[in-house]
């Protein structure tokens, strides 16, 4: 029971830092690796300062001008291996993912590809999109390379 | 609690004693620190793994079954010759063909001898064989997908028993007729059977790294029951042995006329002259009808080739390519030490087993040291080349395995134990109970040059009140021994599917880091296959659909179809689009006269649905899948023949 109410209090609690600030959050690194438990994670995450990278292989990214091959490579991605569960401009099975490169990190969304199960366990944003939306986020065994690219996409995307 | 514990030496005592005592009471009862100590020895932490896999037969259910030792946990149960609605292998359309023979779709088999591949003597971990006794073929299982990936038919052949036993570096599966025939097929009074049914040897070539196999010769031998086999390694290699009984040739109640002779055979094949024969143009051309099936990883779906004419050899124009070693009293295993020296024959009704010299038996050639001949082929003397007895082990030696540290360990069928004896000095240095009825016997890597000499898995055939009892049918069972010391120690019971004959062990960590995760969307060729929701769809043409479909968590797409009329078939192709480990999808489509289909993630498969009446019908996914599992479900419309419903297809809003 006791568990169930710390439980509670975190899912109210993630729920409160993904409606006030889309993008914030917690920084998770190799150092400070996310801890199983939600409690003394979230703890964590309200100490730390910084936009929420997400959880996973990707650490940091640096940003250049967009590539216009990378994002067309991706929107090829996006549409095989995405687009059973996303539109870009509408909620479908997940959420719409227009502006998503305004409400997360770049880092976020790689992760949010490449290693959904840990995020969507771990990570306060992606804990609290798993509770609203119920659906999992797939992992669609994508590499890196791709996840960037579909990156690129978006980033394209949002741009116009 | 003295008392009990009196009771319990005294028990101990007499199964010592009389080691044949299958009293039907349970005499294994340990004292509570022994408990402990086994338990603690198979006690696998949760989320641990297992130190090794175990395969083994299911007998009877065609199948073949994936353990964890020292748990005992069963894993899986790989379809193999039988159909298995659970998973709609030998339902759906891609694997059906799996299941094809000369004699049309055989949906069952009963599965014997489970057998790793080797490299160089040891089992590599890349695939493992199994034959089917009843209508003869051997099976191949990938080991990166536990998948039966082909299934090859046996001619000539009538009851595939001495198979799929393997060389030292998986040049060739052997397939050794259990019940001979004629050959070829044809109407003849059975009395004649001495001299005119044949037994037939075969060597399936398998194909190093694909692992395909090919029928590569026969050679034709004289009418016993071939029981058993395995091949020779190191100084052996190139050697293959048979064990055979029933030389006597009968063909009725051979309960008792097959056990007149003092001694049968073990036949040794020097197959690397065969290969030498073959290539001289020795072999016979002869028509013969069998089908190759074939699991294409790509296409997802199997195909049947069929093959008109075996090679085959007549010992009696190929001098040295087989000899008989008299082995008394018919012969069950033969069962070649990790050295390949020693040639064990467990003469299953003899008091006695005979070991062979493979040093001996090819002195005794050079010397020609023949007692006669036999349809051409020299039956080498007993004495010639005998390496030793061992000496009244128990009653009724069926298998015999090794440890690698000079121990061989049998199974006595009718003393119901486990027989452990010194190779060279032939001395018994232990043995244990089995409970009940000991057949065959599994050391992991214990059949071949480099045994795991951890564990010894017992499988027995009765297990009357060693379980809850479950009405007149009860499990047979496998046995965990811990061999690492000087004495035998019984670690645990547990429950076996089917009738397992015969089983492999390897370590996990030969087969775990190549386990196969997902197949890749991109590389599936199917030809019906939607690898994006923007490819599903349905076409029509005549009284056939197609119905291109997506799955993935949890939707299907089209999950609303119309424009089907009555009469129409109905061929569901689903595709999942899931990439990741651990997300099949299951169809199932209701009335239909099959089972489901189960798709892994990325792969496609179909149902046949016909369309029988005019109404609108449910289907869904039946492998939990997600929180939104229950919700994964779809309608399609069935209309009157002629009706002008147009085809539509739609999921979400209608497109």
């Amino acid at each position: 029971m006791a568990h169930s109410l710390k439980l509670l209090k975190y899912v109210a609690s993630a729920m409160v830092i993904a409606f006030l600030s889309a993008c914030g959050g917690s920084e998770a690194t190799e150092d400070s690796p996310a801890s199983d438990d939600p409690i003394s994670y979230t703890k964590k995450a309200e100490e730390a300062k910084g936009p929420n990278k997400g959880i996973g292989p990707i650490k940091t990214i640096e940003l250049a001008a967009l590539n216009d091959d990378l994002a067309i490579e991706g929107e090829a991605l996006f549409n095989k291996m995405c687009t059973a569960c996303h539109k870009m401009d509408a909620r479908h099975v997940g959420p719409g993912l227009a502006d998503v490169t305004n409400r997360r990190t770049p880092e976020w969304i790689m992760n949010m590809i490449l290693n959904p199960d840990e995020m969507t366990k771990k990570d306060p944003d992606a804990y609290a999109l798993i509770a609203e939306y119920i659906a999992p986020m797939a992992n669609q065994s994508l590499t890196e390379e791709q996840s960037r690219a579909i990156l690129e996409y978006f980033r394209k995307y949002d741009s116009q | 609690m003295i008392s009990l514990q009196k009771l319990i030496l005294g028990i101990g005592a007499v199964a010592f004693l009389a080691s044949c005592g299958n009293s039907g009471k349970s005499s294994s009862k340990m004292t509570a620190s022994t408990n402990a100590s086994a338990a603690e020895q198979v006690y696998v932490p949760p989320g641990q793994h297992d130190e090794f896999y175990a395969f083994m037969s299911g007998g009877f259910s065609g199948q073949l079954t994936v353990y964890g030792l020292p748990s005992g946990r069963l894993f899986r149960r790989i379809p193999v010759f039988s159909q298995d609605a659970e998973r709609g292998y030998g339902y759906d359309e891609e694997t059906s063909p799996m299941l094809m023979t000369s004699e049309g779709f055989v949906p069952w088999d009963d599965s014997h001898h489970p057998e790793l591949s080797q490299t160089d003597g040891v089992p590599d971990g890349k695939f493992i064989f199994i034959n089917g006794n009843n209508t003869p073929r051997i099976a191949k299982i990938d080991l990166t997908t536990f998948e039966t990936t082909e299934i090859i038919e046996i001619p000539n052949s009538g009851g595939n028993h001495s198979s799929p036993f393997t060389t030292e570096n998986s040049e060739y599966v052997v397939a050794g007729t259990r019940f001979s025939v004629p050959v070829p097929q044809r109407d003849m009074p059975i009395s004649e059977y001495k001299g005119n049914f044949k037994g037939n040897l075969t060597f399936i070539s398998v194909e190093k790294e694909t692992g395909d196999m090919e029928l590569a010769f026969q050679i034709l031998v004289p009418g016993f029951d071939y029981d058993l086999a395995h091949s020779g390694k190191g100084k052996s290699h190139g050697w293959m042995f048979f064990s055979s009984y029933n030389t006597e040739e009968a063909y009725t109640k051979l309960e008792a006329t097959a056990s007149q002779n003092d001694k049968d055979f073990i036949a040794a094949v020097n197959w690397k002259l065969a290969e030498q024969y073959m290539a001289e143009g020795k072999g016979h051309e002869m028509a013969a009808s069998y089908l190759n099936n074939e699991m294409d990883h790509h296409t997802h779906s199997a195909t049947s080739t069929k093959h008109d004419k075996v090679m085959v050899l007549h010992p009696d124009e190929c001098p040295g390519l087989i000899y008989y070693l008299p082995t008394p009293k018919s012969p069950h295993g033969v069962d070649v030490d990790p050295t390949g020296e020693y040639i064990v024959g467990n003469g299953k009704l003899s008091s006695d087993m005979s070991v062979h010299s493979f040093t001996k038996m090819l002195a005794a050639i050079e010397a020609k040291d023949f007692e006669k001949t036999i349809e051409g082929i020299p039956v080498l003397t007993y004495e010639s080349v005998l390496a030793g007895v061992v000496e009244r082990p128990g009653l009724g030696p069926l298998h015999t395995e090794f440890d690698g540290k000079g121990y061989a360990y049998t199974s006595f069928f009718i003393s119901s134990e486990v027989v452990k004896w010194k190779l060279g000095t032939w001395e018994i240095v232990d043995r244990i109970p089995s409970y009940y009825s000991i057949g065959h016997l599994m050391i992991p890597g214990g059949d071949s040059k480099k045994p795991w000499g951890k564990y010894l898995v017992s499988l027995n055939k009765i297990t009357k009140d060693r379980y809850l009892p479950t009405g007149p049918e009860l499990a047979h069972s496998a046995q965990l021994y811990d061999i690492s010391g000087d004495k035998m120690k019984l670690l645990l019971d547990f429950p076996t599917d089917g009738e397992p004959h015969y089983a492999q062990g390897i370590p996990a960590e030969l087969i775990k880091p190549n386990s196969r995760r997902i197949y890749k969307l991109d590389e599936n060729e199917h030809p019906y296959a939607a690898i994006s929701e923007d490819e599903a769809r349905v076409e029509k043409s005549g009284n056939e659909v197609h119905v291109y479909m997506t799955s993935i968590r949890s939707h299907f797409k089209p999950d609303n179809i119309e424009g089907v009329e009555v009469g129409d078939i109905v061929y569901f192709h689903v595709t999942n689009l899931e990439q990741d480990w651990d997300t099949p999808h299951g169809f199932a489509m209701y009335g239909a006269n099959t089972s489901e289909i189960l798709v892994m993630p990325g792969a496609t498969k179909t149902m046949r649905w016909e369309a029988k009446r005019v109404g609108v019908f449910p289907f869904y996914c039946t492998d939990f899948c997600s929180a939104l599992h229950q919700e994964m479900q779809g309608y399609i419309r069935v209309s009157p023949k002629g009706s002008s419903v147009p085809l539509k297809f739609w999921t979400g809003e209608q497109e």
